[in-house]
């Protein structure tokens, strides 16, 4: 009889226990892991994912809608000509080290993002500077070369937080930034853990205590760790196929948002056969983009023929400008003397989008007699190594999920290799264009300059299929830029 | 009485051999002729479930899964055979080397022999991938450095069998060279074991092929594989279960049939190994 009073108090613990105090732990699945965990030093966007306004924070941040909001810098003025920006800092922010945040740190920090020996991978965001003065301790002041339309959004990017010069140059293993959590551990192949910063400078609005991300790759063991309460958040779930039965379960929140990420095949534009325009435009006749993101990604995101977000103000739709035509692109292939036929490779990244991309992508070549060889190529440490810096490769595919990412078809030795002046000369127009409506016209040309010209393969806009625990709230639905921004984020009970 | 034949029949002979027949009928077949080009891609057509299209349905592109279990089996057959091939080559010659010459070379064959077999053929296939880079020539070598221990072992086994028997004896005797003595006396007396052992390991080097292709080492897409078709339909194994049972099934009969003839063709080449087990 006690024994079974006992069993009773316990299980009547046991049950009550929860609903004294909500969960103040957070598991967020991850597909990939980052390299590193400095985001100025390095492209993958794994490490923004990461850290990105968790552990670092830039002087501005993009909201959850894409807006720029104050963040480090508590207002700014800009100057009538757009050369002089003129920040206000926050008060009694401290790093995770304990120094203090001023100033001196924000010039430090785009001076090391700016130096020509920084391996920053969005330089062209610090280009226009021309000088950064800190006339006291709360103010920075940054004078301009020329007027940049876009500064005050790509500092609110990963490549722009501000670190601290005593801990900058150990970053990547131990982060120390000024976010509302700091870094724990980070055990190799599975997981980074974060803690909460008890001197965050807005500390009421945090409500977290410990978050972990763990990185499982596999889109089945990715479910399986959701449904046994693994992992309660997966903002990006790799198996677009799984997903319709979370919007079945009512214990999980499935949402379907967009992203930034322009899925694109990247052509090597100075390597035979793809120095021909014919060519490339021959291969974009090919392929049949709706029926690829049917294959791909079960109906799952937006056609695209050039390389610009759906999501923005900027955007023409330019699908149509290289339809789906297999006749015209044999004829293309034939005149640029390819007629019998083609042999190339993709260098395609396991994650599904991709890999099922380039299958599709092959069957569709085949109908046009061009025989398309697929290289799996393990993302980010092979690809970054074979394709973005050695440039040893035909095609691949991969998504670009910066926002307004256009001008990286203008960079010299970006991994494309395409070089044409008048796209270069837009794009740093439309850069240094501070009024907005000529600096939209300016984006549509660029974009239709692209579309003609196909450097790479437009493909589609990549979703974000996230799917979490009905009982989470905060979570982004969009990705507006890559981020898992956990600041805000808590459970209901 | 009815006529004996040469080799005496037993059920596990008669099964296994037309599992097998049927498996490498398959494979022949799938040169000349599919169904469907397996690797035809029509999204329209996907999921659909056996008898819906085709015989056994389509995948998540909607190609014919019948066609792709097809060549499927040549793929598999293909990386499996010269692998078992290779191995048993070089295996068969370092047992025979050790049988014959004993000593020091022996205990350095078979040690290095154990040192081989530690590894998991998937683990030596990560490595050679990590070599000469995943595809089929990695998995080809992987799991031939995998056979050779196996065949060094059993042909070292029953060689050294054949080595204690008096006609031998009496070869040494009028001065025939061992190579001489293995290649005309030995090795008569031990290709029934080894014709076993290669049937045994023809089934386990399929399951590894599989495996290999599981996890993306082996045979590389779009080429069909039985391996890679069941990573592929994990994630649809709500939707279509067909996708994930028909690979299943082919390689779970693939394995039993040539494990059914191994053991026939032991029991039937030689009544004397019966029982001892010939998987070393």
């Amino acid at each position: 009889m006690t024994k079974r009073l006992l069993t009773a108090a316990l299980l009547l613990s046991v049950s009550v226990i929860p609903a004294f105090a909500a969960k103040t732990s957070l598991v967020v699945g991850m597909p990939i892991e980052p390299p590193g965990l400095d985001p100025t030093v390095a492209a993958p966007v794994a490490i923004r994912e990461v850290t990105l306004a968790n552990l670092y924070e830039g002087l501005v941040r993009i909201d959850r809608t894409g807006k720029v909001q104050p963040l480090l810098a508590k207002s700014w003025e800009v100057s009538p000509d757009g050369l002089t920006y003129t920040f206000r800092l926050q008060e009694g922010v401290k790093f995770h080290d304990g120094t203090t945040f001023d100033s001196a740190d924000v010039k430090f920090a785009f001076d090391r993002a700016r130096d020509p020996k920084s391996t920053n991978a969005q330089k062209q965001i610090f280009a226009p500077i021309e000088s950064i003065e800190t006339p006291d301790p709360q103010t920075v002041v940054i004078k301009l070369k020329n007027p940049s339309g876009n500064f005050l959004t790509y500092l609110g990017w990963g490549d722009a937080v501000i670190v601290a010069p005593e801990t900058a140059a150990t970053n990547a293993s131990n982060p120390v930034g000024t976010g509302p959590f700091k870094f724990k551990t980070w055990t190799r192949g599975d997981r980074v853990e974060l803690t909460k910063n008890p001197d965050y400078w807005q500390k009421d609005k945090v409500k977290l205590e410990n978050v972990t991300f763990r990185f499982i790759s596999d889109a089945q063991a990715q479910v399986a760790a959701l449904r046994a309460g693994d992992v309660d958040a997966f903002p990006n779930l790799g198996a677009p196929e799984l997903f319709a039965e979370f919007q079945k379960d009512n214990r999980f929140k499935a949402v379907a948002g967009n992203t930034e990420g322009e899925t694109v095949a990247g052509m090597n534009n100075t390597k035979k056969p793809f120095d021909d325009v014919r060519v490339r435009r021959a291969l974009m006749h090919a392929i049949d983009r709706k029926t690829l993101i049917e294959g791909a990604y079960s109906g799952f995101g937006t056609p695209i023929g050039s390389f610009f977000s759906p999501n923005h103000p900027a955007y023409v739709d330019m699908t149509g400008a290289v339809p789906y035509d297999p006749a015209k692109a044999k004829a293309l292939l034939k005149e640029a003397g390819y007629g019998d036929g083609l042999s190339i490779t993709i260098k395609a990244p396991q994650m599904a989008y991709a890999s099922r991309s380039a299958e599709l992508i092959a069957a569709m070549l085949s109908e046009v007699g061009v025989e398309l060889k697929i290289i799996p190529t393990e993302f980010p440490a092979k690809w970054i190594e074979e394709v973005f810096k050695n440039k040893d490769y035909d095609v691949t595919i991969v998504s670009h999920t910066e926002p307004l990412d256009i001008d990286i078809f203008a960079r010299d030795n970006y991994y494309f290799n395409y070089k044409n002046d008048k796209f270069k000369q837009l794009i740093a127009d439309a850069a240094k264009t501070t009024d907005e409506k000529a600096r939209f016209a300016k984006y549509a040309e660029a974009q239709k300059i692209l579309a003609e010209d196909v450097p790479a393969l437009f493909l589609f806009q990549l979703p974000k299929l996230g799917v979490w625990n009905a009982k989470l709230q905060g979570l982004w639905e969009n990705s507006p830029i890559p981020v898992n921004d956990v600041t805000e984020v808590s459970w209901t009970e | 009485m009815t006529k004996r034949s040469r080799i005496p029949l037993n059920s596990a002979l008669v099964v296994g051999g037309i599992l097998t027949a049927l498996l490498i009928v398959t494979a022949l077949v799938s040169l000349v002729w599919t169904p469907e080009v397996p690797t035809r891609v029509r999204v329209v057509m996907r999921l659909k479930g056996p008898g819906e299209v085709g015989l056994l349905g389509t995948d998540h592109f909607g190609r014919d899964v019948a066609s792709l279990l097809m060549v499927g089996a040549w793929n598999s057959l293909a990386i499996a055979w010269p692998a078992v091939l290779l191995g048993a080559a070089i295996g068969t010659a370092i047992g025979c080397a050790a049988a014959a010459w004993k000593g020091i070379a022996d205990e350095i064959a078979m040690r290095v022999s154990d040192v081989v077999f530690a590894f998991p053929a998937v683990l030596s296939a990560i490595m050679i991938g990590a070599l000469v880079g995943s595809g089929p020539l990695a998995a080809i070598l992987a799991i031939a450095v995998f056979n050779v221990p196996v065949f060094a072992r059993v042909t070292r086994g029953v060689a050294l069998q054949v080595w204690t028997l008096d006609y031998i004896a009496a070869a040494r005797a009028i001065g025939k060279h061992p190579l001489r003595i293995t290649w005309e006396d030995v090795m008569p007396n031990i290709a029934g074991a080894l014709i076993v052992q290669v049937t045994i390991q023809l089934a386990l080097a399929i399951l590894t092929e599989a495996g290999l292709s599981y996890l993306g080492l082996g045979v590389r897409p779009p080429n069909p594989s039985w391996g890679r078709m069941l990573s592929d339909a994990q994630t649809y194994l709500s939707q279509a279960p067909h996708l994930a049972i028909a690979p299943g099934i082919a390689i779970a009969l693939s394995v039993l049939g040539l494990n059914l003839l191994g053991d026939g063709l032991r029991d039937a080449l030689d009544p004397t190994l019966k029982g001892r087990g010939a998987t070393a």
